[in-house]
């Protein structure tokens, strides 16, 4: 093979070239990449929000997504200047971006909130829960009114382990601790470590169940285990059309361990100029857990696309 | 709040030693589906690149088989195999994993025959061996620590690989970087970062140790 | 409403805005792998001792990972793209260290002693003769790293919409619509059998004394095998050398 290549090595010309063209293969998909996402945002600045932007996050999941969008929408309809960083993480995530700014607003859960910032808080009114959150809510962020819409983490069992066990709406969570020792609980990677969760279960109904599996944030994986009955009871929220669907049973919580889980927004308190925080308590007032069951369907069932369907919500409701 | 103290945090915490969560069963779990992985992938990979290498034929097939094999996005090919297989059990995680590991086992097999050196081949042809004889006992000596040097590669990305099971929720040491990120609990991610690169390490020095043992001195010395 | 390329509006792009996205986020890593790589692999093969520690540590690096490395990086460089781009950056200068030490290294030492008396430093012998000799050898390293990295930038979609089309993946989960997982993965392997194909181009280009082709392939294996009747190779599995495949690790 060196035969070849003896006469044309050492030619100058014939690097340069390969030089060249090195570069120009590499880098034609990379300026044709910039060219065709022109008009979306530099992606390389997305964690740096220009001065004065206001930045709406949302978590990993259908419906705070789908409120953030409503947050955002609202927003703009008001003149406000925002721009979307939806889909984050956990709320273990996307509060630390709060706190150093990358994050302006964020739809939040009041007790779900508490229990993050203080686990050992049990209030029994919802304004108990504003109030201890308010106390131990980092000093350069506020939560603004709380909707009437509620949205709980639930303990939820199939149609086949109700059965089994009696279990009816009426039915609590104690009810089901007796059966700790013969079931699979399935839910999120972070209850488990959450008092709102695994460690409440425990302390306040004394449900331990045999095994634990971490599957998602009441999502598909979630959903689809409860469904096949992998797991017997899973951590689902309440507001999920897939408990009506599956005739699934939601086991009640007398003690308030999931708290008060009103929709709030979280916003940075230098961050929102006023006409946003009026836009945003606007919004409060008329989300009701009715309407985000009607929403959370369009999404999750008729697959409508989130953004458009809280714009057709915030014109229904005369907000945008 | 450095690497050192996440490992100490990690490492430290007895809960983190026994029981379904534990380091023991995780790493279980980590190696059973590598193994089985790697096991599948050499069955499919090592046959197809012995005959092809030794025939000669096929190169430009197995060329692109590699490609293709290669560009599957293995956390893509998981979520599908998820949605299409259900969502529980190993299987979705398996498909992923043998496709990643195909590859290179299957070429480096093809190239480590074809890149033996013709005339001990001649010779034996011309003694009158059989071109099975010929292919496993003078080919495929020669070429072994060039295939073993396929299946490490193999295997090491298979292992760090695996860690993405724990998105659908199987276990090995995976499930300490998902749940770490879900719950921001850095040490549990750190901590498994270090479980997988270590487990990585370890198998390039059991691949070590089985080349010391199957690879003829003849062709280590050779080398 | 069409299930396969309606993107979902919190992914803020486009079908072809994620692809670019994702083009970016895999290629800059590559690029940036092979400008931190050439000299790297300048003093690896000049110090010969250099390089047995620098294959450890990237042999390391490469064991780490990409998940764990992403989450890591979060709080570094926050919930973006950058903290997708640099560990695809580490791995691709772990495969391509190795491409380019190997490659020169399997220079004839009579062609290097030729340039060498022919008053050639050792880093325009190492740029003008030894590079050029090694170029099939570190296409096939940029090959396998672009590949690998298109593919690990949807892992990206686990930290938070940092995936390109790796995000479609999420949210065809959670928004139960799974032709957009469909069309993520036939998306991302596209791509990556794209510049694939591009870089082989390249590299047809770049070594214009070598046999190509089919036909210089066939006419090459007739020559060989006139002379050598054994050793017909052809030319397109001979650019990814089992040697380099080994230096995967």
């Amino acid at each position: 093979m060196n035969s070849h290549v003896k006469n044309t090595w050492s030619s100058p010309r014939n690097i340069r070239l390969a030089a060249v063209a090195i570069a120009a293969v590499t880098a034609a998909p990379l300026l044709a990449s910039c060219s065709s996402s022109s008009g979306s945002k530099d992606p390389l600045a997305a964690s740096k929000p220009k001065a004065g932007t206001v930045v709406v996050g949302s978590n990993n999941f259908p419906e705070s997504i789908l409120i953030g969008d409503i947050y955002g929408e609202a927003l703009k309809a008001k003149g406000v200047n925002i721009t979307y960083k939806p889909n984050i993480g956990t709320r273990e995530t996307t509060y630390g971006m709060l706190k150093n700014g990358s994050v302006t607003v964020l739809p939040e859960y009041n007790g779900a909130l508490l229990a993050y910032l203080d686990p050992k808080a049990t209030p029994t009114t919802a304004d108990a829960t504003a109030s201890a959150i308010a106390a131990k809510l980092d000093p350069k962020l506020t939560l603004l009114d709380p909707a009437p819409a509620e949205d709980k983490d639930s303990v939820t069992v199939n149609a086949a382990t109700a059965a089994k066990y009696h279990l009816t709406a009426d039915s609590t969570i104690a009810d089901l601790a007796k059966y700790g020792n013969e079931i699979t609980f399935g839910g999120s990677p972070e209850f488990q470590k959450r008092q709102q969760g695994l460690l409440g279960l425990k302390s306040v109904y004394g449900l331990t169940p045999k095994s634990y599996k971490a599957l998602d944030v009441g999502g598909p994986l979630t959903e689809a285990a409860l469904k096949n009955n992998n797991v017997q009871a899973a951590d689902i929220f309440s507001t999920d059309t897939t408990i009506a669907q599956e005739k699934m049973v939601t086991l009640k919580d007398p003690k308030n361990l999931f708290g008060f889980e009103n929709v709030v927004p979280l916003v940075s308190k230098t961050g929102l100029p006023q006409n946003g925080v009026d836009a945003l308590n606007a919004v409060s007032a008329k989300l009701t857990t009715q309407a985000l069951l009607d929403l959370n369907a369009q999404v999750q069932n008729d697959k409508k696309d989130p953004l458009a369907v809280a714009q057709a919500w915030l014109k229904s409701a005369g907000l945008a | 709040m450095n690497i050192l103290n996440f490992l100490n945090t990690f490492f430290s915490d007895g809960a983190n030693w026994h029981g379904a969560n534990g380091i023991p069963h995780r790493l279980l779990e980590h190696i059973q589906y590598s193994a089985v992985a790697l096991a599948i992938a050499a069955a499919i990979g090592l046959p197809i690149g012995l005959f092809t290498g030794h025939t000669g034929r096929g190169g430009y097939a197995l060329s692109a088989f590699a490609t293709g094999a290669r560009a599957l996005p293995s956390f893509g090919l998981l979520v599908l195999m998820t949605i299409w297989l259900g969502q529980l059990g190993t299987t979705p995680a398996m498909i992923p994993l043998v496709a990643l590991a195909v590859a290179p086992i299957l070429v480096t097999t093809h190239e480590a025959i074809r890149s033996v050196d013709p005339a001990p081949v001649d010779a034996a042809r011309g003694m009158g061996m059989t071109s099975p004889s010929v292919l496993f006992q003078v080919e495929l000596p020669v070429a072994l620590p060039l295939i073993l040097g396929g299946l490490r590669s193999a295997a090491i990305q298979v292992v760090s690989t695996a860690t993405i099971a724990a998105y659908i929720s199987l276990g090995g040491f995976g499930r300490y970087i998902i749940d770490g990120l879900a719950s921001h609990t850095y040490s549990d991610v750190v901590g498994g970062a270090v479980l997988v690169a270590g487990l990585a390490l370890a198998t390039i020095g059991v691949f070590w140790l089985v080349g010391r043992l199957v690879v003829s001195p003849g062709v280590r010395r050779g080398r | 409403m069409n299930q396969y390329f309606d993107m979902p509006s919190d992914l803020q792009h486009s079908y072809v805005g994620l692809i670019g996205l994702h083009l970016q986020e895999a290629l800059l890593p590559v690029l940036f792998g092979l400008l931190i790589a050439l000299p790297l692999a300048l003093v690896c093969s000049r110090f010969s001792w250099f390089y047995a520690p620098v294959l450890w540590v990237t042999t390391v690096l490469y064991a780490i990972p990409s998940l764990a490395f992403f989450v890591v990086l979060l709080d570094y460089t926050g919930d973006s793209t950058t903290t997708v781009m640099i560990p695809l950056t580490v791995y691709s200068l772990v495969l391509l260290v190795p491409a380019i030490v190997e490659g020169t290294r399997a220079v004839s030492p009579d062609t290097v002693a030729a340039a060498t008396a022919m008053g050639f430093g050792s880093l325009r012998r190492f740029v003008q003769v030894e590079l050029p000799i090694a170029v099939p050898a570190i296409m096939a390293g940029l090959r396998l790293a672009a590949v690998s990295s298109i593919s690990l930038v949807s892992v990206g979609a686990i930290i938070g919409n940092e995936g390109a089309l790796g995000n479609l993946l999420h949210d065809g989960q959670i928004y139960h619509r799974d032709p957009l997982i469909i069309t993520s993965v036939v998306t991302t392997a596209v791509l990556a059998i794209v510049v694939d194909g591009l870089l082989v181009l390249a590299q047809v280009l770049l070594t214009p004394w070598q046999p190509h082709g089919r036909r210089a392939a066939r006419r090459a294996a007739r020559a060989a095998a006139v002379d050598e009747p054994a050793a017909p190779r052809d030319a397109v599995t001979d650019a990814v050398p089992a040697a380099l495949e080994d230096a995967v690790r």
